[in-house]
């Protein structure tokens, strides 16, 4: 049974992680990605410090505003200070890891955290972590739920915004000519990328969070030509590796999340050879 | 020579642009009539893309207004359609030819409500229109430039607007597709549309258009075409008598001040 | 404080090993920082970093040493085995380099972090203190570490040196140095080895996951100061050893504590701190110079409007009070008061008991600014075919920009008109005619 809950966590955090990235990797964002999957770390901690665990979710709100934080900062570091547009997002995303990192380091003892799971997190542990209802059912695990809501949540936000935020993708330019609000847009997007990136922090940590929102997206870039079959074929990249990545650690006995990760990799890997081939 | 008109469709009045402070567009000033198909004329970097960007909203302006039928851009957003560079976008989007041209249907339709089969033969007949219906289900990465740009159009017509603003709707396209658009402007015209295109060759724009605007940063002459296409006026878009202008547009620049401060 | 001054006597020798190479190390960051930044490159770094931590891994795992030297070997080829990737990717398929660096970046690390623990639950964990190469620790620097990163600092020298015009050509103008037939893809590479060499030292100071910034920051900060690119190399590789000298310092007084995120804020300090204060370029430089420019416009305009009383009243050489000025003229009535002081205090009004008036300096002030704005106005009205009724507005602006080198070059081209396009004189003082 904990095996099921452990590949149904990463599964989730690979959906949320597939649909997310494609439209980060069409916009070229995938590196902003990247930098707010780090830059929410103070936030989480700071939550920490309130809670012992992301269970309210205001807390998980406040955390996610680390990451629109994030964006804010490096748009301004762009526009403003005349700073390129890669060492905006590397200063911002550093520096913010780095005071997340700090603060583990210095309120260790008194937050459960600790610097590896700031990295790889503790998706092992999901299944300890469950829901009781007074009447003693027992409803399955925490974070399933967390990020089984978000998942949901986020299917509705594709239903509803899925033209915005193409058209926006595609060609911002004449999206704003039909008067769309192009940054209200981006700004939505951002906001979805933070918040499952502070709900999946937790079980899976950085590492696996930018895996998946880069891997499985890219893979079906390669596989397919059509906007929505990108969003299935990611989607469904993402949960092989997960199922694949948790039995190879269980033979390497080593971090699921790296392992996640490694195969968000693998699977890249065969759809590139794939292309290449075929590109013959 | 900028001839004005009564009743414009367009009406610009001392449009001043910058980029980071520095103008690209200095005080220009004209009207369009209604029903013609404009030609932007003038040489690399004269702000002609800069203009038609700056009249659709898309960029701030420093100084200056548009009014379009008359009113304020937004009260008439819908009567307008917009064909950026096709460069401007990357054709590897996953789409195919027909989610584009029912782009063209999402400033009529509202991003939310359903696009109705309606809708859907509106884009069939714009990409009837630009012969490129047989290609519908074709992926966009696929097409050639001149096929891109022909699917653009598309998306644009989908629109069934009353007025046109097309960026460079012939750089780097086959003849073929180039004679095909022209057809197509003129059948535009010919129904009452008035369109504008940004445009850099000065061979065929005597014989595509009836109405010129002549740009370099400032604008040179506005009229038709028989007027402005003329020796002096040419030499004075093209060659290079702005010295002055761009010297000031320099300083402003440097010390980061907005020339209408 | 006995922690400081026991630091920074160097009198431990583990100590002098951790300030020697963290300077060593930080000066390499530094150069190599500047290139990667100039050549747009600077998030490669990251991948890069990211990389070097399965082959410092499977280097300790084949091997069963924590040696340097094996070590360092493992993460160069992990490290340059990244670069290649991300330019194949980039390169064969419909993926954009952005993509392919984020891509390679997170799977390279999840291989890092599978192989570390693997080697963790190998019980192998307590001698390999591989840990360290996460986040950083300068503190367990050792001697032969030093060698390596002298090493490193060493061939990274040679190298800039000897290519130095052809770097710098590549780092500024690709496609010309492409024409100039200089051999890019050399260049590029030794480029790339010498970033894949530097960040294989710089992780032991800062981490992993945190390396880019040592390339990042003091690259960036520097470019604030200057735009020489001698210039920025100097001081970009003497703030990333500042940077990594205080994050050592930081981790020796608290020993639980990483070095690397230390490292990141010292140096996310300083960038802050070029961004704001450095001349010319910084936040408080530019807005320094707008304010200026403002002061400048206010002055110049209670000048034009004393000009402009003066012209009405036939006579240049009369007193005005604030009110006639405020109806001459329309400015909030504090600026207006600031200005006048300024002007009296620079000699040109005085402040006399029937109101302000003219010196013979704000004369030739006041006469300047309003010839500017006639000529521009002119200026525009015969050259640029713009309506007599639509320049007024413009000269507004540009009558304060004019410099006397442009306004000899407007003269010359007016021809030293008489009148502007709304037939009011242009005036010239008695000086300009000689």
């Amino acid at each position: 049974m904990d095996a099921f809950w452990i590949i149904l966590t990463g599964a989730l955090v690979a959906l949320n992680g597939a649909l997310l990235g494609s439209f980060l990797l069409l916009r070229r964002m995938s590196l902003v990605g990247d930098a707010i999957s780090h830059a929410v770390l103070p936030g989480i901690v700071v939550a920490y410090l309130f809670t012992a665990s992301l269970t309210s979710p205001f807390l998980l709100l406040g955390a996610a505003l680390t990451g629109l934080a994030a964006t804010w900062i490096i748009e301004t570091l762009n526009q403003k200070a005349k700073l390129q547009h890669d060492a905006a997002i590397g200063l911002t995303f550093t520096l913010l890891f780095a005071i997340g990192v700090i603060l583990v380091a210095s309120y260790t003892g008194q937050i459960d955290l600790d610097m590896d799971c700031v990295l790889y997190g503790e998706i092992a542990y999901v299944p300890l972590d469950t829901i009781t209802l007074a009447s003693g059912l027992d409803l399955g695990p925490k974070q399933v739920w967390t990020l089984g809501s978000l998942f949901i949540g986020l299917l509705g936000l594709l239903l509803v915004g899925y033209r915005g935020l193409s058209l926006t993708t595609f060609d911002a330019g004449y999206a704003a000519a039909l008067g769309i609000n192009t940054s209200f847009w981006h700004y939505a997007l951002m906001a979805a990328v933070s918040l499952s990136t502070v709900a999946a922090f937790e079980s899976v940590g950085a590492i696996l969070v930018v895996a998946f929102l880069v891997g499985p997206a890219a893979t079906a870039f390669l596989l397919t030509r059509d906007l929505k079959w990108m969003l299935v074929i990611a989607s469904l990249a993402g949960i092989l590796s997960a199922i694949t990545g948790y039995y190879l650690a269980l033979w390497l006995d080593g971090s699921i999340s790296g392992a996640m990760a490694v195969m968000t990799g693998v699977i890249f890997a065969v759809a590139f050879v794939w292309q290449m081939w075929r590109g013959r | 020579m900028i001839q004005h008109v009564d009743n414009p469709i367009i009406e610009v009045h001392d449009l001043t642009v910058s980029y980071d402070k520095k103008p690209v567009l200095w005080n220009v000033d004209f009207t369009i009539p209604g029903g013609a198909l404009v030609g932007i004329i003038g040489p690399n970097g004269a702000g002609k893309s800069t203009l038609i960007k700056a009249i659709m909203g898309l960029l701030p302006l420093s100084s200056g207004y548009a009014h379009l039928f008359g009113e304020k851009l937004d009260n008439v957003r819908k009567r307008i359609s917009y064909v950026p560079q096709r460069e401007s976008v990357d054709w590897d989007f996953p789409a195919s030819v027909m989610d584009i041209a029912l782009m063209g249907r999402y400033g009529q339709r509202g991003l939310f409500k359903r696009i109705t089969a309606e809708d859907r033969s509106i884009a069939r007949q714009a990409l009837e229109q630009v012969h490129m219906l047989e290609f519908a289900n074709r992926q966009i990465g696929q097409l050639s430039g001149g096929q891109q740009q022909r699917v653009f159009l598309a998306r644009a017509l989908a629109q069934q607007a009353d007025l046109y603003f097309m960026d460079e709707p012939f750089a780097g396209v086959d003849a073929a597709t180039e004679g095909a658009i022209i057809e197509l402007l003129k059948e535009l015209k010919a129904q009452g549309k008035t369109i504008l295109v940004v445009h850099h060759d000065l061979q065929s724009a005597a014989e595509y258009f009836d109405w010129i605007l002549l740009l370099n940063t400032r604008l040179v002459a506005s009229g038709p075409t028989a007027e402005t296409l003329t020796p002096t006026l040419l030499q004075e878009t093209y060659g290079g008598k702005l010295s002055l202008l761009a010297q000031v547009g320099e300083i402003a620049s440097s010390k980061g001040v907005n020339i209408r401060e | 404080m006995d922690a400081l001054t026991h630091f920074l006597s160097l009198s431990d020798a583990n100590v002098r090993y951790v300030v020697i190479g963290c300077v060593l190390l930080g000066i390499s960051s530094g150069l190599m920082g500047v290139y990667t930044l100039l050549r747009k490159r600077a998030l490669l770094g990251d991948a890069i970093a990211h990389a070097v931590l399965p082959g410092i891994c499977l280097a300790f795992m084949l091997s069963g040493v924590r040696n340097t030297w094996v070590l360092f070997a493992g993460a160069i080829i992990t490290g340059s085995l990244s670069v290649y990737l991300v330019d194949l990717i980039s390169r064969r398929s419909r993926l954009k380099p952005d993509a392919a660096i984020a891509l390679v970046l997170s799977v390279f690390f999840g291989a890092g972090v599978l192989l570390l623990t693997m080697i963790q639950s190998s019980g192998n964990a307590a001698q390999s203190g591989l840990d360290k190469f996460l986040f950083g620790k300068a503190a367990a620097m050792l001697p032969e570490d030093l060698w390596l990163f002298g090493a490193v600092l060493l061939g990274v020298m040679v190298v800039l040196f000897f290519g130095y015009k052809e770097f710098k050509l590549l780092a500024f103008d690709k496609g010309y140095a492409q024409s100039q037939g200089l051999p890019v893809k050399a260049l590029e590479m030794a480029l790339s080895t010498l970033t894949v060499l530097t960040v294989a030292t710089g992780i032991q100071a800062v981490g992993v996951v945190l390396m880019s910034a040592l390339l990042i920051a003091p690259a960036a900060a520097s470019r604030y100061w200057t735009h020489r690119l001698s210039g920025m190399l100097i001081l970009s590789a003497v703030m990333a050893s500042i940077g990594a000298y205080i994050g050592a310092f930081i981790s020796y007084t608290k020993p639980g504590m990483p070095t690397g995120p230390w490292i990141v804020v010292v140096l996310s300090v300083l960038t802050g701190i070029s961004m704001l204060v450095a001349p010319n370029q910084g936040l408080l430089a530019r807005y320094w110079q707008r304010r200026k420019h403002r002061d400048k416009i206010l002055q110049e305009n209670i000048l034009k409007a004393f000009y402009h009383l003066g012209e009405r009243n036939g006579s240049q050489a009369l007193a005005f009070d604030i009110k006639l000025l405020k109806q001459q003229r329309e400015m909030p009535e504090i600026r207006l008061k600031s200005g006048l002081r300024s002007l009296v205090k620079e000699g040109s009004l005085l402040d006399t008991q029937f109101g302000y008036q003219l010196t013979r300096t704000g004369l030739e002030a006041a006469t300047r600014v309003v010839r500017l704005h006639r000529m521009w106005e002119l200026y525009l009205s015969r050259h640029l075919n713009i309506a007599p009724d639509h320049v007024h507005e413009d000269a507004e602006g540009i009558e304060h920009l004019i410099t006397p080198e442009l306004e000899r070059e407007l003269e010359l081209l007016l021809d030293r008109p008489g009148s502007d396009p709304h037939d009011s004189q242009i005036p010239y003082t008695k000086k300009d005619r000689n």
